[in-house]
């Protein structure tokens, strides 16, 4: 470790990656090491927009190929204060993407004195999401998705990704992942323009329970072993995950609601 | 050929140090003290956008006197130095202890070695997870001093540092060591306004992120409480 400085043409400004390209040529960015047989993948995420902010939400499970790698993985995470960023695809290089992406945003913020706007974190993930590319085209895929408070625009905003790092940015809702199309239409039926922050939160269960209840690699409520999906929303005052027992209470309402019958076929 | 005079090298290490004597002495001041509830720095700074006092990581806050571009550039080497560090190993592994020895280093080495010494002072502060304290201070020269509770950068610094000693106390508040820093800084002659005050904090009721700015609505709160 050592004190970086540099000449003002080489000097690498506020931006973390730059940094370490020039200071660490040695340590793997997400996107240069070679890929493995079977890895690990996370699955469903969701996020959708409420009158006030925006939800992120995320089920537990990781699975290699088709065992269950791992209950409890972490696909949600704050990106800084002001943002979440979820991930869905290769587990690894997908969480280390995350760890580069939230040092890069405070990073920024500590040199510059400022943090990013929203748009300009949404660009920096996409040059992250498209320096993986060559991993991607490998078959180890990382699709992010990011979703925040515009402080300037005083709105929750969502943008999503594909594998080359294009990135668009959604009006209201959007889920990815192997169980998000039946999030997304679970999220595209009960959505409404005033949601509240608990009719959103309420709405990101639903979907995750019905992603759970259609896709084998998407992981429902675990009562037993206590885990519930992570559910987070980023408003006005931040980012805040909400405590298990809140989501847990949640997944009881809609257990509750359908009935404790069903054993198979249709019924709901 | 003509042949460069002989210079003596007690003369030359004495004029760099005068030289950067001068520079430090014409900045204004800066006092850093140990609290009941964490570190409290507090500078004479008329800019509200040219920072003395700034975040490096979690629990390591930076403050610096003297030629701003100079400090500013240390500022920005000691995050890149804790973002590294942290990035590779984990943030627990950041301390304040590393990066002052590497200022030292790199501070002693510019004194003995370059044309112009840097006309700075740091002060590199950590609160540790176990709550205490560190206050390292860093001279032009690369000395470094490893302070008990309190310390003082800059301008009058001995004037300064006479006033504090006689008013530091351990069981001080956030809002009564603020008073008595900046008392402390101002003297008998002057009082200091909000206007010309830069505060910083690293709090131990924080999250991860120890640091904060003490902003003006605050400050004069404070002040007049």
């Amino acid at each position: 470790m050592a004190l970086y400085l540099f000449p003002p043409a080489d000097d690498p400004g506020p931006s973390f990656v730059e940094l370490l390209r020039r200071a660490h040529p040695g340590v793997a960015l997400p996107g240069t090491s070679t890929p493995l047989a079977e890895v690990r993948q996370a699955t469903t995420i969701a996020a959708l927009r409420y009158a006030g902010g925006v939800v992120v939400a995320g089920d537990r499970r990781a699975t290699e190929g088709v065992a269950i790698a791992h209950r409890s993985i972490e696909k949600v995470f704050p990106a800084d204060r002001f943002s979440a960023v979820a991930i869905a695809g290769a587990a690894g290089p997908a969480i280390e993407m995350v760890r580069l992406f939230q040092v890069q945003l405070e990073h920024y913020e500590k040199v510059e004195g400022a943090a990013l706007t929203l748009e300009g974190k949404a660009n920096q993930l996409a040059q992250l999401v498209r320096d993986h590319l060559p991993m991607a085209m490998q078959g180890l895929g990382v699709v992010p998705l990011f979703a925040g408070w515009d402080a300037i625009r005083q709105t929750g905003r969502i943008f999503t990704y594909d594998l080359t790092g294009g990135r668009y940015e959604e009006t209201d809702f959007h889920a990815t992942g192997s169980g998000g199309r039946d999030a997304k239409t679970t999220i595209k039926l009960g959505f409404r323009e005033d949601l509240t922050r608990i009719e959103g939160v309420e709405l990101a269960v639903e979907s995750l329970y019905e992603a759970a209840d259609e896709d084998s690699a998407t992981g429902g409520p675990d009562p037993v072993r206590g885990i519930y999906p992570i559910i987070a929303t980023v408003d006005s005052t931040g980012f805040t995950r909400l405590e298990d027992g809140e989501v847990a209470e949640r997944f009881a309402a809609i257990l509750a609601r359908r009935g404790t019958g069903a054993s198979g076929g249709d019924r709901r | 050929m003509t042949m460069p005079y002989y210079v003596a090298p007690e003369q030359v290490m004495k004029d760099r140090a005068e030289y950067a004597q001068k520079g430090i002495a014409r900045g204004r001041a800066l006092v850093a003290v140990a609290y009941g509830d964490g570190i409290l720095i507090v500078a004479e700074n008329p800019s509200r956008t040219l920072h003395k006092v700034s975040e490096i990581y979690d629990r390591v806050a930076f403050a610096g006197v003297g030629k701003y571009n100079e400090f500013d550039q240390l500022r920005v080497a000691g995050i890149r130095h804790a973002d590294t560090k942290g990035y590779a190993y984990s943030r627990e592994d950041v301390d304040a202890r590393s990066l002052a020895n590497l200022y030292a280093q790199y501070l002693g080495q510019v004194f003995t070695h370059e044309m112009k010494p840097l006309e700075v002072e740091i002060l590199v502060a950590e609160l540790s997870p176990t709550g205490d304290h560190r206050l390292y201070h860093i001279a032009y020269d690369g000395t470094v001093v490893d302070e008990e509770n309190w310390t003082v950068l800059g301008g009058e610094a001995e004037a300064i540092a006479s006033r504090l000693e006689q008013a530091f106390a351990t069981d001080w508040t956030l809002g009564t060591a603020l008073k008595s820093c900046v008392a402390c800084l101002a003297g008998p002659d002057r009082t200091l306004g909000i206007d010309d005050l830069e505060v910083g904090v690293l709090e131990k009721s924080a999250g991860r992120r120890a640091f904060r700015r003490v902003e003006r609505a605050e400050l004069s709160a404070l002040l007049a409480a």
